[in-house]
């Protein structure tokens, strides 16, 4: 079942606290002191919520190559609209998650009913949404209010509000998902498109949906990002490389890249794992170049371990 | 009058596949739909259960007139569609299949328990209390698989129920299970439109007979005032009588290949013999073994213990490509998955295994001027040898895969199902192809599922139970011997 993959990225995620905490100790730091652990949270918030969006699009046989510069573009509309005012928080967010929504339509719609391959479609569009950003943009704009900033800053003990949000989102996600005739549906679509057409699922529709999903949950990101920033920046999503890192983390997770199987727990613990191995290096002020090898590595491993069992799995069956 | 189709026409691609052809289902009545592959049947069930729209024609449910957009629309009318393939997801649960679409909620979520319940007590229903609801589809046997098809068609209240060759991909002693499933639904008062290549079900089974050819309607018939010969005139206007062609007449050739004691995690200590000239059959019900035989030979699942021999001398085979070059030649049991790339050409298809062991761009060309031929040579009917062969038919692509491991000059030639899904016609002109291999010098191995094709086309057969070899027949045994062996009933 798809328990065991889920299993799979938490263990290494344990491995991965246990020797790097002991690492950053024999080094003479701290792994899980107050600091490092806020900073850990905060990283893994902003790429788990785009990767819980990019998870639904993914366990329907899809993916979403905009969502990094859709990152962008939603941190300049909330900061520009807000412009400092307490006031138009609302509705700055608001237009955060309509633009959002409407981006996710979009690639939805190119993919269903122009049937043109998800790689290409959200590829294209999150470079439509580039050359819009390089156009209007030469380097951050808006600013976003003292309120507002404290989505970013504020925590209860340890525990950023962020990452409450996150978690918040996955949770949702998670019913969604395991309790919803929608959810039960992203995983017949992804399984095989034909079966649930021929069932009676609206596949398109479904489709359409997980790509608004996606989209939205790239829009929280861009407002959290804001929220982190004070202002809009408009290369903050392509520079965080929350496009790749996204499908990465959901992958990481055990979700199956071609859908129909996998879920959100997997994908939250993908993200910890990713976040975590950012912690050891970062705490151990080790070569960045280095960290890239390591979690290149990492993900190369995770998905062999995953295919090695399927087969061994199949095997026996 | 429960469903009528009235005057239906389709064309795909300016090609008309269904010109005016119509048909009426009662409530309680099996009418069976017959004809040769090509014929429209799948197309007009496809009509039938809202998968396409018809370009002509009226549909009729209760005498009012309907139309449907989807698959969706026909189910909600109450028309089921069990498929030709199996339309299940195996990663999901059986109960997670059968509502799929359907999934019943609770204060807007989906309700797992009553969704279990419902199911469970569907399967009841239908006999099935063996299945949990909560197995994954993919870990059932195909019977099991079936089974939860046409619950999932009965979750729907359906009153018409269509059955794609049902029993394609079953077992002789799974057939009995579907035959009683059938006659459970057809008390209920369902309308099942069967479509089946399989004549013996036909008869065994409906009340009425639909024989449909070239997109045309033949005739409607009561199965009562018919044969199986008289059938099969409307279906070919050929009589049945050449359908096997006769067995080698010289005595067998020296052993091509040899099994001593060969063995691996699904077969146990086989021993075989394959002589040049012969055909021997391998029987045995669904899982015991008889493709996991095929494969162990063919290099795709190795064997672990024991010897093979090949002509004489002793030969691990390592891989399928080692297998190839070694000259055998595997027919596999699922030709759309395993055996052709749906996307290529016909002449690419029948080039895969020469192009993958000739090393030369011109040892290439040269052969394929050989495997134009070999194409003629099967009588393959595509638009031309740069046809797609996921638009021919399933004779003809079965026809492409021969030509394929033709040009090989195979000395061993395995089969897994050859005919499976294969209309009358193009049935025989394969047989006669396997029939001539082996009198060329091949060893052939047949496993079949089909007892009748077992035993026409076989000089020997060797029948599988349980991974092991449960006894050896003779040419012509009657079905119950082979039955009896592949049962255990017999011992």
């Amino acid at each position: 079942m798809s328990g065991m993959r889920e299993r799979g990225v938490w263990v290494a995620l344990a491995a991965t606290l246990t020797i790097g905490g002991l690492l950053v100790y024999a080094d003479g730091g701290a792994l899980f002191g107050q600091s490092s652990t806020v900073s850990m949270l905060q990283r893994a918030a902003g790429l788990g919520i785009v990767a819980i969006g990019q998870t639904f699009a993914i366990l329907a046989g899809s993916l979403d190559l905009s969502v990094g510069f859709v990152i962008s573009l939603t941190s300049l509309i909330a900061a520009e609209t807000m412009a400092g005012s307490n006031g138009m928080v609302a509705p700055a967010i608001l237009a955060v998650l309509a633009v959002s929504a409407g981006i996710g339509l979009v690639n939805g719609l190119l993919i269903t009913k122009l049937r043109i391959n998800a790689f290409i479609a959200t590829l294209g569009v999150g470079l439509v949404i580039k050359g819009y950003l390089e156009h209007g943009y030469a380097g951050p704009a808006g600013s976003v209010p003292a309120s507002f900033q404290r989505l970013g800053y504020d925590r209860i003990g340890p525990i950023p509000m962020s990452f409450l949000l996150m978690v918040a989102v996955a949770v949702v996600s998670w019913v969604v998902l395991k309790r919803t005739r929608f959810g039960h549906h992203v995983l017949a679509v992804g399984g095989d498109v034909d079966v649930a057409r021929l069932s009676g699922v609206r596949t398109d529709r479904v489709l359409i949906r997980t790509h608004v999903i996606c989209s939205l949950c790239a829009g929280i990101a861009g407002l959290y990002l804001a929220s982190r920033l004070g202002a809009g920046a408009p290369r903050v999503g392509a520079e965080g490389g929350y496009d790749l890192e996204s499908i990465a983390a959901v992958v990481l997770g055990g979700t199956v890249l071609a859908g129909g199987r996998g879920g959100v727990a997997g994908t939250v613990g993908g993200v910890a794992l990713l976040a975590a191995i950012d912690s050891v290096f970062n705490q151990l002020a080790i070569d960045p170049f280095f960290k890239q090898v390591v979690r290149g590595t990492v993900i190369i491993a995770a998905v062999a371990v995953y295919a090695l069992r399927l087969r061994r799995k199949e095997a026996l069956a | 009058m429960l469903l009528e189709l009235n005057g239906i026409s389709k064309s795909f691609l300016g090609v008309r596949v269904l010109d005016g052809v119509g048909l009426q289902v009662r409530a309680g009545e099996v009418h069976a739909v017959v004809g040769e592959n090509g014929a429209g049947k799948s197309t007009l069930m496809k009509i039938a259960s809202g998968a396409h729209q018809p370009d002509a024609g009226m549909i009729h449910l209760d005498g009012d007139p309907v139309s449907f957009r989807d698959p969706r629309q026909a189910q909600a009318a109450g028309i089921g569609i069990i498929h030709q393939e199996f339309n299940l997801l195996p990663e999901r649960t059986v109960a997670q299949n059968v509502f799929l679409g359907r999934e019943p909620t609770r204060r807007g979520l989906v309700d797992l328990r009553a969704m279990h319940e419902r199911t469970e007590e569907l399967l009841a229903s239908v006999g099935q209390e063996g299945i949990s609801p909560q197995a994954t589809a993919g870990t059932l046997g195909v019977a099991r698989q079936q089974v939860v098809e046409i619950v999932k068609a009965l979750s729907l209240d359906a009153r018409v129920l269509i059955m794609d060759e049902p029993t394609a991909s079953l077992a002789d002693h799974e057939v009995e299970l579907l035959y009683a499933l059938v006659r459970r639904l057809q008390e209920r008062g369902i309308g099942i439109l069967y479509v089946s290549h399989r004549l013996k079900e036909v008869f065994d089974l409906s009340s009425r007979i639909t024989v449909l050819k070239d997109g045309k309607l033949v005739t409607t018939l009561d199965t009562a005032a018919t044969s199986p010969e008289a059938l099969v005139r409307h279906m070919v206007g050929r009589e049945l009588a050449h359908y096997y062609p006769p067995r080698a007449t010289a005595t067998p050739g020296p052993a091509r290949l040899a099994l001593k004691a060969a063995g691996n995690r699904k077969l146990h200590a086989i021993d075989l013999e394959l002589r040049a000239g012969e055909v021997v059959g391998i029987g045995g019900l669904q899982g015991s073994g008889r493709s996991s035989l095929a494969r162990a030979i063919f290099g795709v699942n190795r064997f672990s213990t024991g010897e093979m021999f090949l002509d004489g001398s002793p030969l691990h085979v390592r891989s399928p490509r080692h297998a190839v070059r070694a000259g055998i030649a595997y027919v596999t049991e699922d030709r759309k998955a395993e055996g052709l790339v749906l996307g290529q050409s016909v002449l690419d298809n029948a080039m895969l295994a020469l192009r993958a062991v000739t090393p030369t761009v011109a040892g290439r060309a040269a052969r394929a001027v050989g495997i134009r031929e070999l194409l003629a040579g099967v009588q393959v009917h595509a638009a031309g040898e740069r046809q797609e062969v996921r638009f021919l038919s399933g004779g003809n692509q079965q026809k492409v895969i021969l030509a394929r491991w033709l040009a090989m000059k195979p000395r061993i030639l395995l089969f897994d199902e050859p005919t499976r899904g294969i209309d009358v016609g193009a049935k025989a002109a394969i047989h006669d192809l396997i029939r001539r291999l082996a009198d060329d010098g091949a060893a052939v191995l047949m496993i079949s599922s089909e007892l009748p094709e077992l035993i026409g086309m076989s000089d020997r057969i060797v029948v599988l139970r349980d991974g092991r070899v449960a006894g050896e027949l003779p040419a012509g045994p009657p079905e119950e011997s082979v039955v009896g062996l592949a049962t255990g009933a017999g011992s």
